[in-house]
């Protein structure tokens, strides 16, 4: 299987990731982490004057699986609306990656979804509930 | 002598096909064992012919089902030199056992101003249990640091241990970093501030002969499925004045002496822990575990795990770039070795492995603290070893990890 899985492609992002770092001006910015591996993501939006993704960068640690995804995920979210990312489905990612997946590296893959729908949505992060409790 | 395959002939899980159509060699016993066949027939045996539930009927099977379930009792409270049977009480696992002390003995006899004491190197079950329990009394919980090489920060000690200290809880064994920490050594300076001792034995009874009367603990949890037993029941063991003086944890059926609607009295040891119907089977093959383990002899247990851990260090530092966790002795160590291999992310190591039926965890191994603060790391991969880990399952995991290298391009 992770022949297949750790194809070129994959191995090529985790090396030299795109959309890599953090942006300093951005309309929205959500970093989480996948309570089964301790990985974090980060990712920052700025959007144009027409609300469409203008600059996306993505920012962690994680496996080459959630590596890529979250390379090839900023990459394809580029001018979109805020509502066409509140309906992206976790299938897009899995088509971008076009790998086999277990059921628990399908987490890995979709952890940097889970982040940008998120931020999209405005959910206030883990770690501001914990510093504003009651908010 | 102990020989290890005759040992692996035990375990129908290590001769079932696997999808890579290569032999499985399990290396994470740490977080669950496999179950030797006497285990799983004595579970299936108890359903067939002796189940019923138990202390209720006078028919046949239910006083059938009374004896095994009591019978299994007796077993573990000699496997680990309980003075007595009602010493030992049954719950879901180590992790709830741990809550149970939270909830009771914690909960009455704690106040603001208290500390519990727990260390850099718990497992979350002995981490959560007592910051909940901090926040319901007003205690607070603080955290016995380690060192570099991965010991407990025994210069620190007499700090962090003070008369405000109410209860001292420790792993026996880390099961991220392997440390063997010095019971004894450790029970013996919290009786001197007059704090209660509490030890996570989840990784040292099922590899090692455990005398809870020579370490003269207070409280001591673990885990039926981490010693070849099934899941769902692990035991607190107590000393029985302690035992006594803590309230019930839950209510119900079996734990109560008396109930009239104005109120309740309680049950003596150790139902008045066991509400409801126990998990009777699953006692039943964790004494066949215990059976099992006591015809392997625990002395031999414990030296066949050093000697695949000793070899295991010294093959896994062979493999360029990987770091092992934990102190580099392996009389120090508990049979498991956690390691970070560079520019590979541990998932991605146990997925590369699983393809040539290596079984290992990948993760923080339930000790976020332990990786995050300390190590310095999000994750690690960890090969755990038990009585049918063989030399050559080692041999094979390294040359799985030079072949994720190679995967990796890394080689």
């Amino acid at each position: 299987m992770s022949t297949e899985m750790y194809r070129e492609q994959i191995l090529d992002l985790y090396e030299n990731p795109l959309n890599y770092g953090e942006l300093e001006a951005r309309d929205f910015s959500y970093e989480e982490d996948n309570p089964l591996c301790g990985d974090v993501i980060r990712i920052d939006v700025r959007l144009d004057e027409e609300g469409r993704v203008a600059e996306v960068n993505w920012s962690g640690d994680g496996c080459a699986i959630s590596q890529a995804a979250a390379s090839l995920l900023t990459d394809h979210i580029k001018g979109m609306t805020l509502d066409e990312i509140k309906g992206l489905e976790s299938s897009v990612i899995l088509d971008l990656l076009g790998i086999p997946l277990s059921m628990a590296r399908v987490k890995c893959a979709t952890l940097s979804l889970k982040v940008l729908k998120a931020g999209a949505y405005g959910i206030p992060s883990p770690d501001e509930m914990r510093k504003n409790p009651g908010e | 002598m102990f020989d290890v395959q005759k040992v692996r002939r035990d375990f129908p899980i290590l001769n079932q096909p696997h999808p890579s159509q290569k032999p499985l060699i399990y290396l994470d016993s740490a977080a669950s064992s496999q179950k030797p066949a006497a285990v799983i027939e004595a579970m299936n045996h108890y359903y067939q012919a002796q189940n019923a539930n138990v202390h209720r009927g006078i028919h046949y099977l239910s006083d059938e089902a009374t004896n095994v379930y009591e019978g299994a009792r007796k077993k573990i409270a000699d496997f680990i030199r309980s003075p007595a049977p009602e010493q030992i009480i049954f719950t879901r696992n180590a992790t709830e056992a741990l809550n149970l002390i939270a909830y009771t003995w914690a909960r009455v006899n704690l106040n603001p101003g208290d500390e519990i004491l727990t260390t850099a190197m718990e497992h979350h079950a002995n981490v959560v249990p007592w910051q909940m329990a901090a926040e319901m009394t007003g205690a607070t919980v603080r955290f016995l640091p380690i060192t570099a090489d991965g010991h407990l920060d025994l210069a620190q000690l007499d700090q962090y241990l003070t008369r405000k200290t109410k209860l001292f809880t420790f792993t026996a064994v880390s099961n991220v970093l392997g440390t063997i920490n010095p019971v004894e050594k450790l029970v013996e300076k919290a009786r001197a501030v007059g704090a209660i001792t509490v030890i996570d034995a989840a990784q040292s009874v099922p590899h090692a002969p455990v005398d809870v009367q020579a370490i003269n603990c207070d409280l001591l949890v673990f885990s039926s499925h981490k010693m070849l037993g099934p899941t769902g029941i692990g035991v607190l063991y107590g000393k029985r004045e302690i035992l006594e003086s803590m309230p019930p944890f839950m209510g119900g059926g079996d734990m109560i002496r008396r109930v009239t609607s104005q109120g309740s009295t309680w049950n003596e040891l150790p139902y008045k822990f066991e509400a409801g119907t126990p998990p009777i089977a699953e006692a039943v093959g964790l004494g066949a575990a215990v059976d099992y383990l006591n015809q392997l002899g625990m002395d031999n247990v414990h030296h066949h795990e050093q000697s695949i851990t000793a070899y295991a260090l010294e093959s896994l530092s062979e493999v360029p770039d990987l770091h092992i966790l934990g102190p580099k002795a392996a009389h120090e160590r508990g049979g498991l070795v956690a390691f970070d291999l560079k520019g590979i992310h541990p998932h991605d190591v146990a997925q590369i492995l699983d393809d040539d039926g290596i079984a290992i965890r990948a993760g923080h191994h339930c000790a976020m603290p332990l990786h995050k603060e300390h190590l310095g790391l999000n994750s690690s991969a960890r090969a755990s070893f038990y009585v049918h880990t063989s030399t050559d399952e080692i041999d094979m995991l390294v040359r799985s990890l030079y072949r994720a290298r190679r995967l990796f391009r890394l080689a």
